[in-house]
């Protein structure tokens, strides 16, 4: 068992945000800012990422706890998963995101993992996991596409070189609530729409979100524009615990006597980012929220949906999932 | 103990190179020598310095309170809780099945909550209570009632998810001393057993619960 230490890094454990921006600006590409642990340990154990310095963020206090301050909520994003899913306010305004929260993993994991880390924990792709140099690793090829190579997982969206998607439970949450990511660096800071957050491999496919090597995900704003909207969340796996999704979905929505006002509806691990369905979400808009348009949102949800060798699953799958969101399950 | 030649050289190199004090140049020498350093005529500062090491790093030697006891141990900073307990301070109640956060093996209670230990660094948890298996012993020896309950639910078969799903029972009824089956099967959710033993430990959590077990003995070792 012991050679499954870690190799040795140096651990800086700044008090204040204002310090750990600056030791991840000095140490550039060897720092690695670590929150819950639960992606980065397993990189660490497996030897697939061996930072010469980590920088443990658990003692920022400022990255903590969730404020209400304008029209809505601003989520620190040391968070716990399980303090975001036990947060009053939370639950009572925005029951999807505690629902996303709800279906991480395991309930030691949502104990430590934090929302922010949760937003921004690499691909699960084992090829990539495991140390085979793809495209995202740098290399020339995608294992994962090939034919025949386990893909059951991967994506039937959007693929471009690599078929990794994401796998993030809570990110599609936050895209369909339109949250905005608060990122600073030393010199700079910026808000990216959750939207947009998240990377395409056609933009840059060696990372999962824009930030920069030397920039960290602060906060999350979820605007009260869908504070208590009609949710759905529904996350299928293999397993109830522990498992990533194979495909989830996470809706907001407002009607009107029954008729559809608006819509977000967003998928998780179908691609690479949370994918919004916006021809869904048009579809539906203005329709009586009832089966039949219930059947036109799933058809439109897959319209377009290019499976790998062993994924066909998925696209029925997204269909009902979508199907059921639209219908209020 | 290959290791050790490189660390002296290291620690030279920092006292040459940095302003370390000659004391904590000798206790770094000391902490490179013994692995088990909860050795109480080692009068040294109540906590190890917060950035002692090598570029602003964490230092060595730290304390923690384990069982209501305080121990102090050097620890590597990338060192997990689970290998700091099992193997620097003798505390093997704590198992490690899988070492990724996977199997729950490792569940130990930091603060009264449950955290897999192997997914844990020391140094993350210098501040605060540390609860393993065996600090659920009450004051006269006798079993915490969430063991008496496996005991009598035949929880165990292998045992050794056991301590584990002992920990994540005893955490759950901390926070809720009186659970539903379901709120019991959600906690229990993160412990796996390869027996297969899920209903007799989740009957031997509610078991638990219904005893009325929760004012319990647990962590009250002051």
């Amino acid at each position: 068992m012991m050679n499954d230490m870690m190799t040795h890094f140096d651990l800086l454990q700044p008090a204040d945000l204002d310090s750990a921006l600056d030791m991840l600006s000095r140490h550039g590409a060897d720092a690695w800012p670590l929150a819950g642990g639960y992606d980065s340990f397993d990189w660490f154990k497996n030897r697939g990422k061996q930072p010469g310095v980590v920088i443990d963020l658990e003692g920022v206090e400022e990255l903590r706890g969730v404020r209400e301050g304008g029209d809505g909520i601003t989520i620190g994003s040391m968070t716990t998963l399980a303090a975001v899913e036990g947060h009053p306010l939370i639950r009572s305004r925005y029951s999807l995101l505690a629902a996303a929260s709800a279906q991480v993993a395991s309930p030691q994991i949502r104990n430590a993992g934090t929302i922010g880390g949760n937003v921004c924990q690499d691909t699960r792709c084992w090829y990539y996991r495991y140390g085979m140099t793809c495209y995202r690793a740098g290399g020339n090829t995608c294992y994962a596409g090939a034919r025949g190579a386990m893909n059951r997982e991967h994506a039937i969206f959007g693929a471009d070189r690599c078929v990794a998607v994401t796998p993030s439970d809570v990110a599609p949450a936050l895209v369909a609530l339109d949250a905005e990511m608060i990122v600073r660096s030393a010199g700079r800071d910026r808000v990216v729409p959750a939207a947009e957050f998240f990377m395409q491999p056609s933009v840059d496919i060696t990372r999962m979100t824009v930030l920069e090597p030397d920039e960290l995900l602060t906060a999350i704003r979820i605007p009260g524009r869908w504070a208590g909207a009609d949710f759905h969340f529904e996350k299928v796996a293999d397993r109830k615990t522990w498992d990533f999704a194979l495909v989830s979905v996470a809706a907001a929505m407002r009607d009107i006597g029954g008729v559809i006002e608006d819509a977000r509806i967003v998928a998780g691990a179908v691609q690479c980012i949370p994918r919004r369905l916006t021809a869904v979400e048009d579809g539906v808009r203005g329709r009586p929220r009832n089966q039949e348009t219930a059947e036109m949102a799933g058809e439109l949800a897959v319209r377009g949906a290019d499976a790998l060798d062993y994924n066909h699953f998925k696209i029925p799958l997204l269909r009902n999932l979508v199907k059921r969101a639209v219908r209020g399950a | 103990m290959s290791e050790r030649p490189r660390e002296f050289a290291r620690l030279a190199e920092l006292s040459g190179r940095r302003n370390v004090s000659r004391r904590s140049f000798i206790k770094g020498v000391i902490a490179t020598g013994v692995s088990v350093s909860a050795i109480s005529w080692f009068a040294a500062p109540a906590a190890a310095p917060r950035q002692g090491g090598a570029r602003g790093s964490v230092g060595r030697l730290v304390t923690l309170q384990v069982n209501g006891r305080t121990r102090r141990v050097d620890v590597l900073p990338q060192e997990t809780l689970a290998m700091t307990l099992r193997y620097k301070l003798g505390l093997t109640g704590t198992k490690l099945g899988c070492d990724r956060a996977e199997c729950g093996a490792c569940t130990v209670m930091i603060d009264g909550v449950a955290h897999y230990s192997c997914s844990t660094l020391t140094h993350r948890v210098r501040d605060r209570e540390i609860t393993t298996v065996e600090g659920l012993e009450g004051p006269g020896g006798e079993l915490h009632p969430v063991q008496s309950a496996f005991i009598e639910e035949l929880g165990p078969q292998c045992g050794f998810c056991t301590p584990g799903q002992v920990m994540a029972a005893a955490a759950l009824l901390r926070a809720n001393p009186d659970p539903t089956r379901e709120e019991a099967r959600r906690a229990m959710s993160g412990n796996l057993c390869r027996c297969g033993a899920y209903d007799h430990y989740l009957n031997g959590v509610m078991r638990a619960a219904r005893t009325g077990s929760t004012a319990v003995t647990e962590v009250s070792h002051a």
